[in-house]
C-alpha cells in the first residue's frame, strides 16, 4: 500500500506595519485616531515605567525588576483588545499589559519592592496575580475558561506567557485541555527569543512556535510582536472568536527583550551586542511613531509631551508606593487561610 | 590552601569530579553559556564541552525524568534546578522514580544521579526563591537530602554525593554563597553523608541546625555554653550524634528555617524523645519559621528565625 498524506498545515504570520511604519491598508485595524494615539501613549507610559523600575532596582528602592522593554507592543497591542471583565493569567513580564488595563502603578511597583500587599488585584479587574513559576499559570486559564463557559459569561479568557514557558508540561497540558474542550481561551505567547540565557533555538526545535497549536487540533498564529496593529488585530479576532464560542486560538506574537532578563542578569554574557542593535533598531515604539508621523498625528515636540505626561503619571505611582507604610509581621499571617489554624494564631500573637 | 566561598567549592568539586569520571555530566537551565544563574558551573562548558555541560530547555520534569534514564544507563548525571521552588514540577520524577527505581525494579537498575539546587531564604529575591521545604524531600524514601553549611563541607559532601549509588538532593543555601569563605584544599576530600559535625562544642544545651541557619546559630550562641551539631545530611540524620550530646547536655533546641508544622525538627523531636527522654532536663523546642508561605522581601526578615529568638530559646531551656 502506497503511504498517504494525512494532513498538510500552513503558519501564517501576521504584519500589518512594516519597519518604516507603513501600514497594510487591508489589515489595518479599525481604529479611530484617537484609539491609536491612546495605544502610542500606552506604550510610550509602559517604557517610561519599566525605565523608571530599572532606575529604582538600581537605586535599591524596589528589589529584582524583570524589564519589559522591547515588548510594549506585544503587550500594550493585546490587552487593548480585552475589557476589564475578561480574565487575565499572567506571567511576571507582562507590566505592559497591567498598565493598559488600568492596573494601579503604585502596586506594580510594590509588587517588585517585595511587599506581597500588591498582589490583591482590585476588584474591577480580573487578573491572576504574578506568576513565578514559569507556565504553571497556563492551566489555571483552562479551567476559568471552562467555568466561564459553564456560567455562559461572554468574556474571553487569556493568559501570557514567554518562549520558555512552552517547553513545560504545564504549556502542553493546558492546550490541550483547550483543544480537547473547545475552550474560549487565547495563549498570548511572548516570544521574545530568550529564556534567561537560553535562545529560542535551545527551547525548540520547531520553526515556529504557532505551530504547536496545529498538534493540539486548533488555530496558532504567529504576529510580528513588534507591530502594535497586527498584535491587536489578531487577538481582537481569537477574543472575538472565544467569546462567540468558536474555540481557542494561540498567538505567537515575535518579539525581543531587549533588556537583561532581570537586574539580577546580564546579558552580555551571552548574547552579542550586534543582536541587540539589531533589534533596537526594530523597536516598537519608533515604528508606530513613523506610522502616526506619516498621518500627520506625531512630531518630536509630541513625543514630548506625551512623555511628560507619562513621567508625571510614574512620577506619582512612585510616590505613592514609597508614601505606603512598610508591612507589618502580623502581615505574614494573613489570608493564610480564611481562619487561622490554632498555632498560626499563637504564632501571630508573638510577632 | 586556597580561600574560597561555597561558590567556587562546589565549582571546584564538579571540575574535579567531571576530569576523574568521564561518567558525570551536568544538566539544567542555563548551566552552560552562562555559568549558571549563581555561577555555580561557570567555566564547565568552556572546560568540558557541549557534550558533558547541557543547557536544557525550561522543563524540571523533563530534565529530572531525563536525568533518570541517563543514570539508569550508567552515567552520573548532576542536574541543577534552578531554585527549590522549581522542583515541584518534578516531584513526581524525584518521588515516583528516582528514589524508588533501585527498589521497583529489585536492584536491576538504579539511580545515582545528584539534584543541586539554591535553597533557603535571605537574598531578597522574588517568590518561590528562597524555599526551605527540605522536609518534603526527607520523607522520600530512597532519596539522600544533603545541606552543606560551609564552603570546606560543600566540596567534600559533593564529592562524597557524586560518588553515592544513589540519588542524592543537594540543597545550597543560597545565602551562603557568597558569604562564607573557608580553606578549602585543592585535592580531593569526602565529607561522609549521614553524619553530623561538632560545630562548637559545649556541654549545658544542644543546638541542631543546618544550612544556613548554622552561621546564624554560632552568632547567637556566643556566651552560652552550648554544643551546637551542624546535621550535614537531613536523610539520613545523624541520630547517633544527637542522642549522644543530649546525654550530656539534658537540653535540646533545634533550628530551623522552614516552617514549623511537620519541619524537620518535628522528626528530631520525636526521635529524641523515642531514644533520649529520660536524658532530658527540659522540654525540646523548636525556633522555626511560622506554619506560613515564605514572604517576599519585605517581611522575609520577620519569618526567618533570629538570633533574639534563638537565644531566648536557650534562656528558656536552661531557666527550666
Ligand atoms: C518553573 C521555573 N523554572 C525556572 C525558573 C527560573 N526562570 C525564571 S524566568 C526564566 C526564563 C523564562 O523564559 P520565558 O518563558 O521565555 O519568559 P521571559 O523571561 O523571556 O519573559 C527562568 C528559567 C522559573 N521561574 N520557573
Ligand atoms: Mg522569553
Amino acid at each position: 500500500m502506497p503511504e498517504v498524506l494525512l494532513a498538510e498545515y500552513q503558519i501564517k504570520r501576521l504584519e500589518v506595519l512594516n519597519e518604516k511604519g507603513e501600514a497594510d491598508p487591508e489589515l489595518l485595524p479599525d481604529l479611530s485616531e484617537a484609539q491609536m494615539w491612546r495605544l502610542y501613549e500606552l506604550m510610550l507610559l509602559a517604557r517610561i515605567f519599566d525605565e523608571r523600575a530599572v532606575a529604582l532596582q538600581r537605586e535599591g528602592r524596589i528589589g529584582t525588576y524583570p524589564p519589559i522593554r522591547g515588548q510594549e507592543a506585544a503587550q500594550v497591542g493585546s490587552a487593548f483588545a480585552l475589557t476589564q471583565k475578561d480574565w487575565l493569567f499572567p506571567s511576571f513580564r507582562e507590566m505592559g499589559a497591567h498598565l493598559t488595563l488600568g492596573y494601579p502603578i503604585p502596586q506594580l511597583l510594590q509588587y517588585w519592592g517585595g511587599d506581597e500587599r500588591a498582589q490583591k488585584v482590585p476588584p474591577e479587574l480580573n487578573i491572576f496575580p504574578f506568576c513565578v513559576a514559569v507556565g504553571s499559570q497556563i492551566p489555571h486559564a483552562a479551567g476559568a475558561a471552562l467555568a466561564a463557559r459553564y456560567r455562559r459569561d461572554p468574556v474571553a479568557v487569556v493568559t501570557y506567557f514567554g518562549d520558555g514557558a512552552t517547553s513545560k508540561g504545564d504549556f502542553h497540558e493546558a492546550m490541550n485541555l483547550a483543544g480537547v474542550f473547545n475552550l474560549p481561551l487565547v495563549f498570548i505567547c511572548q516570544n521574545n527569543q530568550w529564556a534567561i540565557s537560553i535562545p529560542l533555538k535551545g527551547q525548540t526545535a520547531s520553526a515556529t512556535l504557532a505551530q504547536k497549536a496545529v498538534a493540539y487540533g486548533f488555530e496558532g498564529v504567529q504576529v510580528d510582536g513588534n507591530d502594535v496593529f497586527a498584535v491587536y488585530r489578531a487577538t481582537r479576532q481569537a477574543v472575538e472568536k472565544a467569546r462567540n464560542g468558536a474555540g481557542p486560538t494561540f498567538i505567537e506574537c515575535l518579539t525581543y527583550r531587549m533588556a537583561d532578563h532581570t537586574t539580577a542578569d546580564d546579558a552580555g554574557r551571552y548574547r552579542s551586542s550586534e543582536e541587540v542593535s539589531f533589534w533596537a533598531a526594530r523597536d516598537p515604539i519608533l515604528r508606530l511613531e513613523r506610522f502616526l508621523e506619516g498621518r500627520g498625528l506625531w512630531s518630536p515636540e509630541k513625543r514630548e509631551e506625551v512623555a511628560a505626561q507619562a513621567t508625571a503619571i510614574v512620577d506619582a505611582g512612585v510616590a505613592a508606593m514609597e508614601a505606603s507604610a512598610p508591612p507589618a509581621a502580623g502581615e505574614l499571617f494573613d489570608e493564610v487561610l480564611a481562619t487561622l489554624s490554632p498555632r498560626q494564631a499563637g504564632q501571630r500573637k508573638v510577632r | 590552601m586556597a580561600q574560597l566561598n561555597m561558590v567556587q567549592a562546589i565549582n571546584q568539586a564538579l571540575s574535579q569530579e567531571m576530569a576523574r569520571d568521564d561518567r558525570v555530566l551536568l544538566l539544567g537551565e542555563d548551566v552552560g553559556r552562562d555559568g549558571g544563574v549563581f555561577r555555580v558551573t561557570e567555566g564547565l562548558l568552556e572546560r568540558f564541552g557541549r557534550e558533558r555541560v547541557l543547557d536544557t530547555p525550561l522543563c524540571e520534569s523533563g530534565i529530572m525524568g531525563a536525568a533518570i534514564g541517563m543514570a539508569a544507563y550508567g552515567l552520573r548525571p548532576v542536574l541543577e534546578i534552578q531554585f527549590l521552588g522549581f522542583t515541584y514540577s518534578a516531584f513526581e520524577q524525584l518521588f515516583a522514580h528516582a528514589a524508588r527505581l533501585r527498589s521497583r525494579s529489585r536492584g536491576r537498575y538504579s539511580c545515582p544521579l545528584v539534584v543541586r539546587t539554591p535553597y533557603g531564604g535571605g537574598i531578597k529575591a522574588p517568590e518561590l526563591h528562597e524555599e526551605s521545604t527540605e522536609a518534603l524531600f526527607c520523607q522520600i524514601p530512597g532519596l539522600k537530602v544533603v545541606v552543606p553549611s560551609g564552603p570546606y563541607v560543600a566540596k567534600g559532601l559533593l564529592l562524597a554525593a557524586l560518588r553515592d549509588p544513589d540519588p542524592v538532593l543537594f540543597l545550597e543555601p543560597t545565602r551562603l554563597y557568597r558569604l562564607l569563605r573557608e580553606e578549602v584544599p585543592e585535592e580531593e576530600y569526602l565529607v561522609e553523608l549521614g553524619r553530623a559535625r561538632v560545630a562548637r562544642p559545649g556541654s549545658s544545651v544542644t543546638v541542631v541546625a543546618w544550612g544556613s541557619m548554622l552561621e546564624r546559630v554560632l552568632k547567637a550562641v556566643e556566651g552560652y555554653d552550648a554544643e551546637v551539631l551542624d546535621l550535614l545530611t537531613l536523610n539520613p540524620f545523624d541520630s547517633e550524634a544527637i542522642i549522644k550530646s543530649v546525654q550530656k547536655t539534658g537540653r535540646l533546641v533545634i533550628v530551623h528555617e522552614a516552617a514549623k508544622t511537620c519541619g524537620f525538627g518535628a522528626e528530631i523531636a520525636a526521635t529524641v524523645a523515642e531514644e533520649a527522654i529520660l536524658h532530658l532536663r527540659a522540654p525540646i523546642l523548636r525556633v522555626t519559621a511560622p506554619d506560613v508561605p515564605v514572604p517576599l522581601a519585605k517581611l522575609i526578615d520577620h519569618y526567618l528565625p533570629d538570633g533574639q529568638q534563638i537565644r531566648s530559646a536557650l534562656d528558656q531551656v536552661l531557666q527550666y
